[in-house]
């Protein structure tokens, strides 16, 4: 099974391993992410300007070549890209009157055919999740998860409708598939504060703050994210927060197709592990799940 | 004689039977003094218990009965009513409440709570033996109704009485029926018309055989009571003949003067003789005396009379020497639904209503937007009759600021409010229309979402703050506000403002309800007996309330409220006559000394000074027997029947003495 | 027996012909029909109508879906805003419908069917299954002191417990208990028999069958009320009813009314502590079109205000927080009420809506934000009481589907002209009242009981007077 791949800028680049991993994954899954040619920025700093028109033309425009294609689907690993392109298209199939002034600008035909997926989303509903458990080599046994979705993943729930917006369930059940216990903290739907970070550190560090300390103290051992900027923001905030609060002590954050790698038993070399802030290797030894 | 009593005791399950020991109260009250039976049952108010209560009666000939149980108020119409079926007077049964006042409060204290119980028993057995057989009072009444109030809220009442097939009069103050609702042009949250609306309602009541309209009209007196009300209604004069006037309006032409119309809250001028409103029911020209020159220059010397309309008119319709006349009406109900009144914005000088013509109220932006209104439901200024690109409408203007105005809240000001801005914007599309808000206040069914339908399709942009001042600044107004959101001072610059003033009680209802007899809040709104429970009952019997005369409501729940009095009054008169309780005050007519205190100190009017005996007399269809004479009675010549000072004392005895004991 | 007639309806959505008994109710039927009217719903409203139209002399069938009559307001402490208890103003009037001449309680009973026309309906009802003659059970209440099965009682909204056999409260009425068939040991293990043996009369019959029966009257009032919005299942933000200490706003009447669970003693669920640190949140699935109920339940701001000063009452130390959007207090004395709750109580509102709860320890953390001050708050509170909207009870368009009238796309009841007929459906002889027509409050709701009373009587004696003059 091929489907059209959209791995946006930030996995491209500075998160490349976490790319590297969904695709690996990917491979030992059955299915194949084919990147499509000529993809520009899915335009997520674009919805802060004002005018919807010119924002919307460059996922447009993305969505009109996967359509071209000839494929009515495409995946996005990053929360982001996911959020933009999925409240694109529903615009491109629910707003008539944007639609053609988009359409017309960019000189492309395109009514909202293609579906927008979320990795997540293509393992849950394309793959299966118990068919996700069996390909499992080494269950993640022991490893206590705190699921962090963050907000793009599911809002707004009536233009992305993933999952529940206040009580998803999508990511734990994925980590159950993995072998790994999922514990639920309150604060798992709640803003990580990423797009304060260059306007209102201190924000930013708060709101990291209040989710990791959360997860914490609900018993995980390590905090897994869809977004690359979620995981970079809790991440790095970490020495930031143990200035202010000295009683914290770090909890890893994991990309969660670094753990997907593990599970499906990939070279935990490969992962990226080297850039994530808090080490996870001594956990992930620990609980014997690298040696 | 001493009277046989009897003793029942109730369990009430576990209610009373777990706090209080039943079979050692029992044992007790079977050695007081009288008592020829006693006994307990587990469910005393059931058919089986009921049953033993008027067996006993029967077999043992009690003459005075005693059921200790739950308060009377739940049962002892229950148990009056089994004695009675076995021919034992309903008086000389008396509920002992040894449940809400013993069992309940003294649940870990068992002696105490039996030994108070006995005392409690003891002290009503003292009454019983007391107590006299009384018949119930009957009253005649006269199925007719008197309407106070000519508004929607009256209309709605007469025509289900009328309807019912009750002869209804209706007083109005006003020449025209309708009240402010004629003023309004649509409704929310549905946008229906008003005149439409209203005139459906006007011409059935004109068209109803059974309404009587007394029109330019108030309450001269009112005497009676419950049933048997005669309103005394004094009418100004007509001096327009209906029956000989063509509506032909020369009159309106020639009258020499003009003055602000009231209908059109001032935005229009009109003569002294002039047409009260636009609808078909006011076509008849009507003459205001008091700003006609007739009459004012009968005072001023050497002054030419003006009779110009009386002069002009071709079928002599006009005859200025009318004098006002006095009819009686003979009633069995009436209802208050007197309406209201803006507050005055003149007692609102930060915003500069009356100096600044721009500033109005709400009623006023109401004649704006109806067709029928001054401008032809045009949106302009009154100033300049620019079309207002800006409109402020300030909200709670007068309301909820119990420091300086009114502490209650309108009710009704957000819903017309957003209903006004909404029209506002649906006619002057580049418009703008700021909200000023303390709360949004949309809580019936439909309201929410009619104002979130002016923000999201009308961009009404509401501002929660409370405006500070409103002055003049050249073409336009300059509106002092704050933010309380984003906490900023704003200054708008507006064209126009519409302040949505409190509603009060309309002028003259506090003395209106002085001579109804009817009680009325701070705010000089009526009271109704039990907000809950008798929400349109008055403090006296058989006078009912409706509308915002009992406090503001917006058209819905005035009809509601409407319907009820008309729906209390049609059960009254369900009955030939009407029945009262005996439990009322009595004189003692060689000690009464004809003071006069109870007379003043009676809620319900019920006491009377007897011209011929110089004694106060009570009138039993009135008292209620809540005691208030009996205490005030300087001389303890009034008695309450049943509860008389001799019995409550022995009742007091009887606990004071086990008091000590326990 | 009365004579037998085939009638269909709907039970449960699906349309039945069932055989009811017609003609068996000898005091109903002791005046002709244009004298006899139905009230549907044995709540405030729907007693006042039936009371209303009692003394005026018309017989009236007054129907409840659960076993006695007094609706919600039963399980209210006191009443805004002059905090008089809720029990005390109404149990005279329940006892009065039990007791009123002209005024027959059907209880667990349903309509379900509709036949006939205005001025003529033919009524078919079915009698639910009680497991209790109550022809003869004397409603001495020993069965319900021997039943040996304990579970969580409906009334008292999971705060209290209850027998399998039961009445809805101590002052029912009528006062005669019926038998949860999921809970009684008889009826799900066949041992017990506890409550049979017990009975002085012989009144408990396990093999009770559902029966119907049929009353021809000339109009109906419906005042069927309404339930609590499924916040449990729909909100999990707010902890989807899984935090003990969360409760909805009728289950603190429960804990604040003096015959309740803890005989008004004002402790939390989880472990009986009093609580000291209470926050109340209002609007919760109200005034929400996006996900919940667009519409204002309308009450809720001034039952949170008496939920907040009965609570300052009981525990003088204690610390209130109410999250609101708007105030609304638009009765009459409304408005003063929320006054002297703020600076005689010393409530904290917060103009805000709360975004999350969440327990920790044994603390309901509630996150929510104050848009004055523009600030995130964070309160840890010892329990928190959730102002959920109002909607239907359960059924309604149901119940609207048999009788032939309107609801909207929320269940309401739609009367035919929102200003001046707000009693009055599109189909004439059937009258709506109270809060199946729109949330409002007590007074409204007794108000527009009297006026649909009055309604009917208009209509039924304008129709005996036109038959008269045809004659």
């Amino acid at each position: 099974m091929k489907y059209p791949y959209f791995p946006g800028c930030t996995l491209y680049t500075k998160a490349k391993k976490l790319d590297d991993a969904g695709r690996e994954c990917s491979q030992k899954l059955g299915f194949e992410l084919d990147e499509l040619k000529d993809w520009t920025c899915c335009g997520a700093t674009f919805p802060l300007v004002n005018d919807y028109h010119i924002a919307m033309s460059g996922p447009t425009r993305i969505l009109a070549d996967t359509k071209a294609r000839g494929d009515d689907k495409l995946v996005t690993l990053c929360s982001v890209c996911f959020n933009v392109l999925k409240r694109t298209n529903h615009v491109m199939r629910n707003d008539e009157e944007r639609r053609a002034k988009i359409t017309d600008f960019i000189e492309r035909d395109y009514h909202g055919e293609v579906e927008v997926l979320h990795y997540l989303q293509l393992l849950r509903d394309e793959i299966g999740f118990d068919t996700l458990r069996e390909k499992v080599v080494k269950p993640l046994t022991g490893l206590k998860v705190a699921c962090y979705y963050g907000c793009l993943l599911l809002r707004p729930v009536k233009e992305i409708g993933l999952d529940a917006m206040e009580n998803p369930t999508i990511f734990e059940e994925f980590i159950r598939a993995l072998g790994a216990e999922p514990v639920e903290f309150p604060y798992k739907v709640e803003c990580c504060g990423a797009f304060q970070t260059v306007h209102s550190m201190t924000t930013a560090t708060r709101c990291s703050h209040d989710i990791l300390r959360s997860a914490k103290n609900s018993g995980a051992d390590l905090v897994i994210t869809t977004c690359p900027l979620c995981q970079f923001n809790l991440d790095d905030r970490q020495p930031e927060i143990q200035k202010s609060h000295t009683a914290f002590s770090a909890i890893p954050v994991l990309y969660f197709t670094q753990l997907l790698a593990l599970a499906l038993d990939l070279p935990a070399a490969g992962l990226g592990f080297e850039r994530n802030l808090i080490d996870p290797l001594p956990l992930l030894k620990e609980k014997g799940i690298v040696s | 004689m001493e009277k046989k009593l009897g003793v029942f005791i109730c369990w009430c399950g576990s209610n009373i039977a777990s706090s209080v020991d039943v079979d050692k109260a029992v044992a007790e009250a079977k050695k007081l003094d009288g008592v020829v039976h006693a006994e307990n049952y587990m469910y005393m108010c059931s058919d089986p218990g009921q049953q033993k209560v008027k067996d006993t009666i029967s077999e043992k000939g009690l003459d005075g009965v005693v059921v200790a149980c739950c308060s009377p108020r739940m049962h002892e119409n229950t148990f009056r009513k089994a004695a009675g079926s076995v021919g034992l007077n309903s008086y000389l049964l008396e509920i002992a409440n040894i449940r809400e006042q013993c069992s309940w409060v003294h649940q870990n204290n068992k002696p105490l709570a039996t030994a108070k119980a006995v005392s409690i028993i003891e002290g009503t057995l003292d009454k019983v033996k007391e107590n006299l057989p009384l018949e119930t009072i009957t009253i005649d009444l006269t199925k007719r109704v008197c309407v106070v109030g000519g508004g929607i809220a009256g209309i709605m009442s007469a025509l289900d009485l009328a309807n019912a097939g009750y002869e209804v009069a209706i007083i109005e103050k006003e020449p025209a029926i309708g009240g402010h609702m004629a003023q309004i042009s649509q409704t929310f949250p549905f946008f229906q018309n008003v005149p439409q609306l209203l005139q459906k309602k006007i011409e059935e009541v004109n068209a109803n055989p059974r309404i009587k309209l007394y029109l330019n009209s108030e309450v001269d007196v009112l005497e009676g009571y419950v049933g048997n009300f005669n309103v005394t209604i004094r009418t100004q004069p007509a001096f327009v003949d209906p029956a000989k006037c063509t509506a032909c309006g020369k009159c309106l032409e020639v009258c020499p003067v003009s003055v602000a119309d009231e209908f059109n809250r001032g935005l229009s001028r009109r003569g002294a003789i002039f047409r009260y409103n636009q609808t078909e029911a006011a076509r008849i020209p009507v003459l205001m005396q008091s700003d006609c020159l007739y009459f004012s220059a009968a005072e001023v010397a050497d002054a030419t009379s003006c009779r110009a309309c009386a002069d002009i008119c071709p079928e002599q319709a006009i005859d200025l020497d009318s004098i006002r006349t006095l009819n009686d009406e003979f009633v069995g109900a009436i209802v208050m639904a007197t309406g209201y009144d803006l507050y005055s914005p003149l007692k609102m000088p930060e915003y500069g209503a009356g100096q600044l013509p721009d500033v109005i109220d709400a009623l006023a932006f109401e004649r704006l937007l109806d067709p029928s209104g001054p401008t032809g439901g045009q949106v302009v200024r009154p100033s300049d009759g620019r079309v207002p690109k800006h409109v402020v409408f300030i909200q709670c203007v007068g309301s909820r600021d119990p420091e300086r105005h009114k502490a209650y809240c309108s009710r009704a000001c957000c819903m017309y409010t957003a209903k006004q801005a909404r029209l506002y914007r649906q006619q002057v599309k580049d418009g703008t229309a700021y909200i000023s808000y303390m709360d949004i206040r949309s809580d019936s069914r439909g309201f929410e979402e009619f104002v979130q339908q002016g923000m999201e399709q009308e961009n009404l942009v509401y501002i929660r703050g409370r405006v500070a001042k409103v002055i003049a600044e050249g073409d336009y107004l300059r509106v002092f506000t704050a933010d309380t959101l984003s906490s900023r001072q704003m200054e708008i610059e507006a064209d126009l403002v519409v302040l949505a003033m409190a509603m009060e009680p309309k002028a003259g209802t506090r003395e209106l309800a002085k001579k109804m007899n009817v009680t009325i809040d701070g705010d000089a709104f009526l009271s109704e007996t039990h907000i809950k429970l008798y929400p349109v009952e008055s403090s006296t019997k058989g006078v009912y309330l409706a509308g915002c005369g009992q406090s503001p409501k917006d058209i819905t729940d005035t009809v509601s409220q409407a319907l009820a009095t008309a729906g209390k009054i049609q059960l009254m008169f369900s009955n030939e006559t009407l029945i009262a309780d005996p439990l009322i005050a009595e004189v003692k007519s060689d000690v009464c000394s004809g003071c006069g205190i109870c007379i003043e100190i009676c809620p319900y009017g019920a006491r009377l000074m007897n011209n011929f005996t110089r004694i106060s007399d009570v009138n039993q269809a009135v008292c209620q027997g809540c005691g208030a004479c009996i205490a005030a009675c300087p001389n303890k010549a009034c008695e309450l029947i049943n509860s008389t000072s001799r019995q409550f004392i022995r009742m007091i005895g009887d606990f004071a003495g086990k008091a000590e004991a326990v | 027996m009365g004579e037998l007639v085939e009638l269909t309806g709907l039970k449960d959505g699906q349309p039945v012909t069932c055989a009811c008994a017609l003609g068996n109710l000898t005091e109903f039927e002791s005046v002709p029909v244009d004298r006899r009217v139905m009230v549907i719903g044995g709540g405030i409203t729907g007693i006042t109508a039936a009371i209303d139209l009692g003394n005026a002399g018309y017989q009236v069938m007054l129907v409840d879906r659960l076993p006695s009559v007094g609706g919600r307001m039963l399980q209210l402490s006191e009443t805004f805003p002059t905090l008089d208890c809720a029990q005390c103003t109404l149990t005279p009037r329940t006892v009065e419908s039990g007791q009123h001449p002209k005024v027959t309680l059907k209880t667990s009973c349903e309509v379900i069917g509709l036949e006939g026309e205005p001025g003529d309906f033919t009524v078919s009802l079915r009698q639910k299954v009680t497991y209790v003659d109550w022809n003869k059970c004397t409603g001495c209440g020993t069965c319900i002191q021997k039943c040996p099965s304990k579970g969580i009682a409906l009334f008292e909204r999971d705060a209290g417990r209850m027998t399998a056999i039961y009445t809805l409260s101590p002052q029912a009425v009528p006062n005669k208990p019926q038998i949860d068939p999921d809970r009684c040991r008889y009826l799900t293990k066949g041992k017990c028999g506890v409550c049979a043996k017990s009975c002085p009369v012989g009144a408990i019959d396990y093999k009770q069958q559902e029966s119907f029966f049929a009353a021809r009257v000339g109009a109906i009032i419906v005042a069927t009320g309404f339930d609590i919005y499924d916040w449990k299942n729909k909100m999990p933000e707010y902890g989807g009813g899984k935090i003990p200490d969360v409760i909805d706003g009728l289950t603190m009447e429960r804990y604040l009314s003096a015959s309740g669970p803890t005989a008004g003693a004002m402790v939390r669920p989880s472990d009986g502590k009093e609580p000291k640190e209470i926050v109340f949140i209002q609007c919760v699935g109200s005034r929400n079109p996006e996900f919940h109920k667009a519409y204002c339940s309308r009450v809720c701001c001034m039952y949170t205000a008496k939920h907040a000063r009965l609570y300052k009452h009981k525990v003088h130390d204690g610390q209130v927080y109410v999250f609101y959007i708007d105030i609304r207090s638009t009765g009459k004395g409304y408005e003063q009420f929320i006054q002297q709750s703020v600076s005689e109580e010393e409530i904290i509102y917060i103009r805000g809506r709360a975004a999350r709860l969440y327990r920790e320890g044994d603390k309901v953390m509630v996150q929510g934000a104050d848009t004055l001050t523009g600030k995130k708050i964070e309160i840890a509170a010892d329990m928190v009481v959730l102002a959920a909207a109002m909607v239907p009870n359960a059924g309604a368009q149901e119940l609207a589907d048999i009788l032939g009238i309107e609801c909207n796309a929320d269940g309401f009841f739609i009367e035919d002209n929102y200003k001046l007929s707000p009693v009055e459906t599109g189909r004439q002889g059937i009258y709506i009242a109270g809060c199946c027509q729109g949330i409002k409050d007590i007074a409204d709701s007794s108000a527009q009981g009297s006026a649909a009373a009055s309604k009917a009587l208009v209509f039924l004696s304008t129709l005996r007077r036109q038959n008269q003059e045809a004659v």
